[in-house]
């Protein structure tokens, strides 16, 4: 982690975006504020991965967040985005609570694959059911703030800056824990879990807390998510989902808490062009920089700006 | 001395081969215990046993009085009784320094210590002082400042052996278990890592069991020594009786070391 | 139950093409010890090959008839054709690896050639129901089947059976158990490694193509098709235990007729419930209900 810079960065990032924002065109402001919430996903994933573990099925969390945001205003009117917000991340972290009893016994492909079809479970069960709108989704209120209302030219505006707002507090709460005893496991857990167990403590716990946090930030993002693209639906869980949060993972590198967001911005970016200039062809844009990543960068595009080994 | 782990009928079996075969060993406060045996006597079995690794078939294990046969290795360390391991257990993407920080910071944890709300540097139980400067005082009196900033993977094999040890030292055990300190450690180097390590362990009071193949070694440093063979003891007295046990002299020692025999009085320099 | 000769019948026949669909897979990860993404784009370069050929095939007026050798003949076309630069270009160099960024270069293959289907064939549908309807029905109790479900049937028999014999007869299937406990040992002994990687992954990669190539007449052939059959074929692989024939087959049989007992009797939990087993039998027994006896290495 930079020592001390990080959250500084991510003070001025989110004071730009402020001071920038009303300049700045709706599908830019769109954009950010997907990137936003796709990032808060992938630092949950680069938590995980720092100490080892993939988790292919990432998106259970995102889209429990999602339809937790939906659900409120389609059964009880709330579109408050806070309230969202929340929900969505409590939601998300008893889900993973409870989850996370099993899957903190599993490593490697097994933890992926048992995470996998937690997720597609979830597809599975919404695809069918006619409450939550099946495959068709449903639409999610327009977003308000504590009560106001902001008019349609400055709705995403609002979006974006409370949105961001929300996932600077929630990284720097992450970030803090990653300054904490427990919090420092994570690289030693990935490098000889028997040791860390012959030091004293469990690592099954300490995967625990981790896999709760993850979770809590991908239901936040999922939450944002559904209130700034107006819609939820099955396919937030489907497996494919996951596979983007992991590539916007693998491709920020596990550096730092700012990296994650760089990644999903770049990752819009890269889906925007590729998807504009030639739709049929943007996955295998994907795919192209995914390998090269894995093949050239392993330790993500964060290390071309840090020469200093992540912590 | 008080008895501070006391193993009393160890039995273990794995399937046809007899691992731990009535074993009983009453270790005291303070003492420097060598255990000696050839490979599959029973040696590690009976550490494994004692650190919660495996479960003896019958038979307890007794901490301070307490009963400890049942606790996992990580209760164990938290009691008070850790262990080095034959190949050095350490963090491959982990500095020296780092190394230490993260123990440090287990013990921490444990004592509720540098959580979430907590501000500033705590001391670290047991060493009156914040995290960095017990690991710096660590690694000191294991010599291996000099290394404090490289990673584990560079390190030369006789570090890393130091390097997994002085690991042990940061929850300040009441007893260490060391599994063949100097294995893997090139001849010259065999009796200085031990001296290194016998005095930075005693300096903090420890009780010392260590497993070793090097008879030099270990008729040098130990004060009593339990010789293994096919899941049993066979001998359990000062070195100097031992190691010149025909018993033990036949199964564990071979008849090499005639020096032993010839320097009846003063083993133990 | 009036319903259980239907349930069974259709559960034999979504097990047969499961069978089929993921057999390739188990049998990639039992000898090169990857997981494999890019069988979900064999699948459906299966199925994009035999609309095509069997399409033109037909077209020129040739024996309808001989359509089914088409079928077959377009899988191993396509699947000799790409999965061999695949292998040798590419994976070759990663098997070094660990298992889960192996998984994600697979993943990655299998983006690229979702789009490069794209590029080939276009958008559009593909239809070629003729091979379908060519040979009628038969009828189990009052309920009507197409005939041509019997060749899938078919197909899953002769691979079981045939991958079964070829590893345990013959001496090329024994060299592939050394292979398959111990890759470095067995290049010790002078076995070639690459080769059989080689063969296995195209010879793998084929399976899934000919299940796609059969498929092709009764659906719409259009992109997206492998995108299923991918966590599909983990399902019934991590069931049966990864690596495993017996397993597979046994996997396919459970995924089966779980799934027809479904669709009859509880229609809501159709999609989920394969997926519930697979995450029930990875919470108990992780390495499948068939699995491999892992040597203890230390």
């Amino acid at each position: 982690m930079s020592r001390d810079r990080t959250l500084p960065i991510l003070g001025a990032v989110l004071l730009s975006v402020v001071l920038a924002g009303p300049l700045l065109p709706q599908w830019a402001l769109f954009l950010l504020t997907i990137a936003i919430a796709k990032g808060l996903v992938a630092l949950g994933l680069m938590l995980l991965l720092r100490a080892g573990l993939v988790s292919f099925g990432q998106a259970l969390y995102y889209c429990a967040g999602a339809y937790a945001a939906g659900s409120l205003g389609r059964f009880f009117d709330i579109s408050d985005m806070l309230v969202q917000m929340l929900t969505g991340a409590a939601a998300a972290a008893l889900l993973a609570y409870i989850l996370g009893f099993l899957l903190a016994r599993y490593r490697g492909i097994f933890f992926g694959l048992l995470s996998l079809s937690l997720s597609m479970i979830l597809y599975g069960l919404l695809v069918k059911s006619e409450a939550l709108g099946s495959t068709d989704g449903v639409n999610v209120l327009p977003s308000t703030v504590l009560g106001i209302r902001p008019s349609q030219e400055w709705l995403r505006y609002v979006v974006v800056v409370v949105g961001g707002g929300v996932a600077l507090l929630a990284t720097a709460l992450v970030y803090r824990y990653l300054r904490t005893p427990q919090g420092q496991l994570a690289p030693a857990i990935k490098d000889n879990e028997i040791r860390v167990e012959y030091m004293g403590t469990s690592v099954r716990s300490a995967i625990h807390v981790l896999y709760v946090i993850a979770a809590a930030l991908s239901g936040i993002g999922g939450a944002l998510a559904a209130t700034t693209v107006g819609h939820i639906d099955p396919d937030m869980a489907y497996w494919t989902t996951s596979g983007e949060f992991i590539f916007i993972t693998i491709l920020a590198g596990t550096g730092s808490v700012v990296a994650p967001f760089l990644g999903a911005m770049i990752f819009g970016i890269i889906h925007t062009v590729a998807y504009d200039l030639s739709p049929n062809t943007w996955q295998l844009t994907l795919g192209t920089t995914l390998l090269l990543v894995i093949v050239f960068l392993p330790e993500g595009l964060w290390s071309l700006f840090s020469r200093r080994k992540g912590a | 001395m008080a008895v501070v782990l006391d193993a009393r009928g160890l039995n273990k079996r794995f399937g046809a081969v007899t691992a731990a075969s009535n074993i009983n060993a009453a270790i005291e406060q303070d003492s420097v215990v060598g255990l000696i045996g050839t490979n599959g006597a029973g040696k590690t079995t009976f550490i494994n046993m004692i650190t919660g690794y495996i479960k003896p078939d019958t038979g307890g294990i007794f901490y301070q009085g307490r009963d400890i046969t049942a606790l996992s290795p990580r209760e164990i360390t938290r009691v008070g009784i850790c262990r080095s391991f034959q190949i050095p257990q350490l963090y491959s993407s982990l500095s020296v320094f780092e190394h230490m920080m993260v123990g440090l910071g287990v013990v921490l944890h444990n004592a509720g210590l540098g959580g979430y709300f907590s501000r500033g540097q705590p001391n670290v139980p047991g060493h009156d002082a914040p995290a960095p400067e017990v690991a710096e005082r660590i690694l000191e009196r294991f010599g291996l400042a000099d290394y404090r900033d490289k990673n584990a993977q560079v390190l030369p094999g006789g570090v890393r052996k130091l390097l997994d040890i002085a690991l042990t030292m940061v929850a300040k055990p009441t007893i260490l278990l060391l599994d063949e300190p100097t294995s893997g450690v090139s001849a010259e180097e065999k009796f200085g890592i031990m001296e290194m390590v016998m005095t930075a362990v005693k300096a903090e009071g420890a009780t010392v069991l260590f497993v070793e193949h090097d008879m030099e070694v270990v008729s040098r440093f130990a004060q009593r020594v339990i010789a293994f063979y096919d899941g049993r003891i066979i001998a359990d007295a000062a070195p100097e009786i031992a190691l010149t046990d025909p018993e033990v002299k036949r199964y564990v020692v071979g008849g090499a070391l005639h020096r032993l025999d010839e320097q009846q009085g003063a083993p133990n320099a | 139950m009036d319903q259980i000769p239907a349930v069974i019948v259709d559960g034999i026949f979504y097990s047969a093409w499961l069978f089929v669909a993921a057999v390739g897979m188990t049998l990639i990860y039992g000898v090169m010890k990857i997981v494999n993404l890019t069988h979900g784009s064999f699948y459906a370069l299966g199925a994009y090959a035999a609309a095509s050929l069997t399409g033109a095939w037909l077209a020129k007026g040739y024996p309808p008839m001989l359509s089914y050798a088409v079928l077959l003949g377009s899988a191993v076309l396509i699947s000799v054709v790409v999965a061999p630069p695949i292998e040798r270009g590419i994976l070759r160099f990663m098997y070094a690896k660990d298992e889960v960024v192996i998984l994600l270069i697979t993943y990655a293959l299998f983006l690229i050639l979702e789009d490069v289907i794209k590029l080939i064939w276009g958008v559009d549908p593909y239809f070629i129901a003729e091979p379908y309807g060519l040979l009628g029905s038969f009828d189990v109790g009052d309920l009507s089947y197409p005939t041509y479900n019997l060749i899938l049937v078919g197909i899953a028999i002769i691979a079981g059976v045939g991958l079964t014999l070829l590893l345990r007869g013959t001496r090329t299937g024994k060299l592939l158990l050394t292979v398959i406990h111990d890759p470095e040992v067995s290049r010790a002994m002078g076995i070639n490694v690459d080769r059989f990687y080689l063969v296995t992954f195209t010879f793998g990669s084929m399976l899934a193509a000919i299940g796609g190539a059969f498929t092709a007449p009764t659906v719409s052939v259009v992109p997206g098709i492998g995108v299923e059959v991918v966590v599909l074929s983990f399902a019934v692989v991590v069931i049966g235990g990864l690596g495993s024939l017996p397993g597979a087959a046994l996997g396919a049989v459970i995924v089966g007729l779980v799934r027809s007992a479904a669709i009859h009797y509880a229609p809501a939990v159709e999609l989920f419930v394969i997926y519930f087993v697979m995450a029930l039998v990875l919470a108990f027994r992780p390495r499948g209900l068939f699995s491999l006896a892992e040597p203890r290495k230390i």
